[in-house]
């Protein structure tokens, strides 16, 4: 019904993605003594990202698939 | 309180992007909404692993995310039978066995199905007693959603800005989040839900999985972890031959009987709160997948929501030599974390005095619902912060939608249009669908606001509901696996059932608890040693009540003739062949895997 679920998901995951590997290479105030000294936010976000691209490149090949048939 | 509880811009962009994101499904969805049926039942549209994911989260509210860490900490590994043993069974019981007859017989909800297959007084008694329970239960976790928030002091700062005074997140919390669900609710209806929820569990992955990582790391692994903890808390099994020794305090029997049939059954197979999701899916196939798709999760994620708790006790408590007594005894010693002092299970504290709980030994009572703030707030730096606040605020949004869209679709078809209007045209019921979804919420709100005031009658009302829903399964399982089974029978079965769960409850006391509420409140005939086998035991005698008097009635009664039960009962319904295909897209050998692999995580941990 409606739309593919995989495309609004993929498009959070990257949203929160790229906020965070921004905010892991940029931000300077982010206490990562707490994550016990890993830029957790730049890894995280990173999987985040990837796991987003995953999402939308999955229902992006349905789509083609089915616009093609 | 400490440096940890400023969030920066940062947290608040993330957790208003996820507000902004699921509103905007509900805007997008809304105009595939033309009838009752596209805002109550989806239009049974979704695909399976949809449906699925949305069933285990449904389920997945903050109540179950914080209480599930709180009784890590509390009870250890054996918390993992509220998985394995109190849903995975169940889950694969109703995508094998039930769906059929759910799905196949056209219900559009479980009191419904109720009607076809017993009488109206059966759907009656299940439709009003559900509708006023799930909004009860929607405002018990608005309210407890809005207490944590206050507790966690997270906001202040910005309500300070707004120019008002801290008792005003309490207010914020629960007006921003009934605003949210019945936005997107209202849009797009179940869908919406549906969609929301599925999001919400990737949320909640992404938000706990790290965090069980840098506890892990933390504590030195996992070798580290069972080093820390006492044996009695590594184990799921290995104590439950007695109940002193374990920290449950209960045996096999009752726990296996109790949790893992009755209680688990009564839920996963007949709460129309998950039903639903697996009811929308787009095909008989799908509908029987829903719940075993779900279960594979299911059976994983005590990793992410038990495994803190445990983490946390070992963080907290370098030396654990005690039970749960030890554990209140010592004060939580500073960890071994110096940049954050504050104790991961602070004791708890009353709200109106600031004071410290203590308990009758003096000894401050433990406040286990702090676990998992407690540790996004350690180990998350900004920026991943918001990521997992706005998990745990994903799922106490889901768990209030997943009531509130299990009250609108009950309401308007079984209580509206059932008794009070019938036969008017579909326009009417989708608005009254919608009004339903407002009342809901607001409902909810005012619940929240009664319970914030009289704080006892949280423990009365989830009483209630215990005594309510301890019978259902007999009836479900008599009414799909014996033809002759009546209608008379259901409803007497259910009511007498409901009663005795009552009785039991009023004639029996945990060892330690207080007459009243706890139990005893008619007179005290037996002592159980833990309240959680006083729990247990009350299922169990009320199951069995249910079932005896449901066959006696029935048997008494007329019963329906066979051509009235097709597609309703197991001996007059045609196998479902429409599964084929890969052996994985079937629900008996699904079914299977997924009981094998629970067998295995049971074997590991025992």
């Amino acid at each position: 019904m409606g739309i593919d679920l995989r495309y609004p998901i993929g498009l959070l995951f990257a949203v929160f993605g790229v906020l965070l590997v921004l905010y892991g290479l940029l931000g300077g105030t982010a206490d990562y003594s707490r994550s016990l000294g890993i830029n957790v936010n730049l890894w995280w976000g990173l999987i985040m990202l990837i796991f987003g691209g995953l999402m939308f490149f999955a229902a992006y090949r349905k789509s083609g698939k089915r616009g093609s048939s | 309180m400490h440096q940890s509880t400023e969030l920066h811009w940062i947290d608040y962009l993330v957790i208003l992007i996820y507000f902004g994101f699921v509103l905007a499904i509900g805007f997008i969805l809304r105009r595939f909404i033309r009838t009752s049926s596209d805002f109550l039942a989806s239009g049974r549209s979704i695909p399976a692993w949809v449906a699925g994911l949305a069933f285990l989260s449904a389920n997945l509210g903050a109540q179950e995310v914080i209480g599930m860490a709180a009784s890590g900490a509390k009870y250890g590994i054996a918390t993992s039978h509220f998985y394995w043993l109190g849903a995975i069974p169940a889950m694969v019981f109703v995508g094998i066995f039930m769906m059929p007859f759910y799905y196949g017989s056209k219900a559009r909800s479980v009191p419904d199905y109720l009607s076809l297959r017993f009488d109206e007084k059966t759907r009656g008694f299940n439709a009003i007693t559900f509708a006023v329970m799930t909004v009860m239960s929607s405002g018990i976790s608005m309210y407890a959603m809005a207490l944590l928030i206050q507790t966690l002091h997270i906001f202040d700062s910005l309500v300070g800005a707004l120019g008002l005074p801290n008792t005003w997140v309490f207010h914020i919390s629960i007006i921003v989040s009934a605003i949210i669900v019945l936005g997107y609710i209202f849009l797009g209806g179940l869908t919406s839900a549906i969609y929301n929820e599925v999001i919400q569990f990737f949320l909640i992955v992404a938000g706990f999985l790290p965090l069980v990582t840098l506890g892990l790391i933390n504590v030195g692994g996992w070798e580290g972890l069972k080093e820390k903890l006492k044996p009695a808390y590594l184990h799921a099994w290995a104590g439950l031959d007695n109940p002193q020794h374990n920290p449950l305090g209960v045996e096999w029997f009752s726990l296996i009987m109790g949790l893992g049939f009755v209680l688990s059954f009564g839920y996963w197979c007949t709460d129309f709160l998950v039903v639903q999701r697996a009811m929308a899916a787009d095909s008989m196939a799908s509908a029987r997948r829903t719940p075993l798709i779900a279960a594979v999760p299911k059976m994983l994620f005590p990793f992410l929501v038990i495994l803190p708790g445990l983490l946390a006790l070992a963080l907290t408590s370098p030396v654990n030599t005690g039970g749960p007594d030890a554990a209140k005894g010592s004060p939580p010693a500073a960890s071994a974390n110096a940049t954050n002092p504050v104790s991961l299970i602070p004791p708890q504290t009353n709200p109106e005095t600031g004071q410290i709980v203590k308990d009758e030994k003096g000894e401050p009572v433990l406040n286990y619902n702090m676990v998992i703030p407690n540790m996004l707030l350690r180990y998350f730096p900004s920026g991943m912060l918001g990521i997992g606040l706005t998990a745990l605020l994903a799922s106490f949004m889901s768990g209030m939608a997943g009531n509130v869209t299990a009250f609108n679709t009950v309401w308007t078809y079984d209580i509206y249009q059932s008794y009070i209007r019938r036969g008017e045209d579909d326009r009417h019921y989708l608005r009254m669908a919608q009004f339903a979804t407002v009342f809901g919420v607001a409902a909810s709100v005012a619940v929240a606001y009664f319970v914030a005031a009289f704080n006892n009658i949280m423990d009365v009302l989830q009483l209630v509901f215990a005594f309510v829903n301890a019978p259902l399964f007999a009836t479900f399982l008599l009414g799909m696996f014996w033809k002759r089974a009546t209608g008379h029978g259901a409803f007497f079965g259910l009511v007498i059932g409901t009663l005795a769960a009552a009785l039991h409850q009023g004639l029996t006391l945990s060892e330690g608890a207080t007459p009243g509420v706890k139990g005893a409140w008619i007179a005290l005939l037996h002592s159980y040693p833990s309240e959680m086998a006083q729990n247990f035991w009350t299922a169990i005698y009320a199951w069995v009540v249910c079932f005896v008097v449901t066959i006696v009635v029935s048997l008494f009664t007329q019963p329906r003739p066979d051509n009235e039960l097709r597609g309703l009962v197991y001996s007059l319904t045609e196998k479902d062949t429409s599964a084929r295909g890969r052996w994985y897209t079937r629900p008996v050998p699904l079914g299977i895997g997924v009981l094998i692999l629970t067998l295995i995580l049971n074997i590991i941990f025992f």
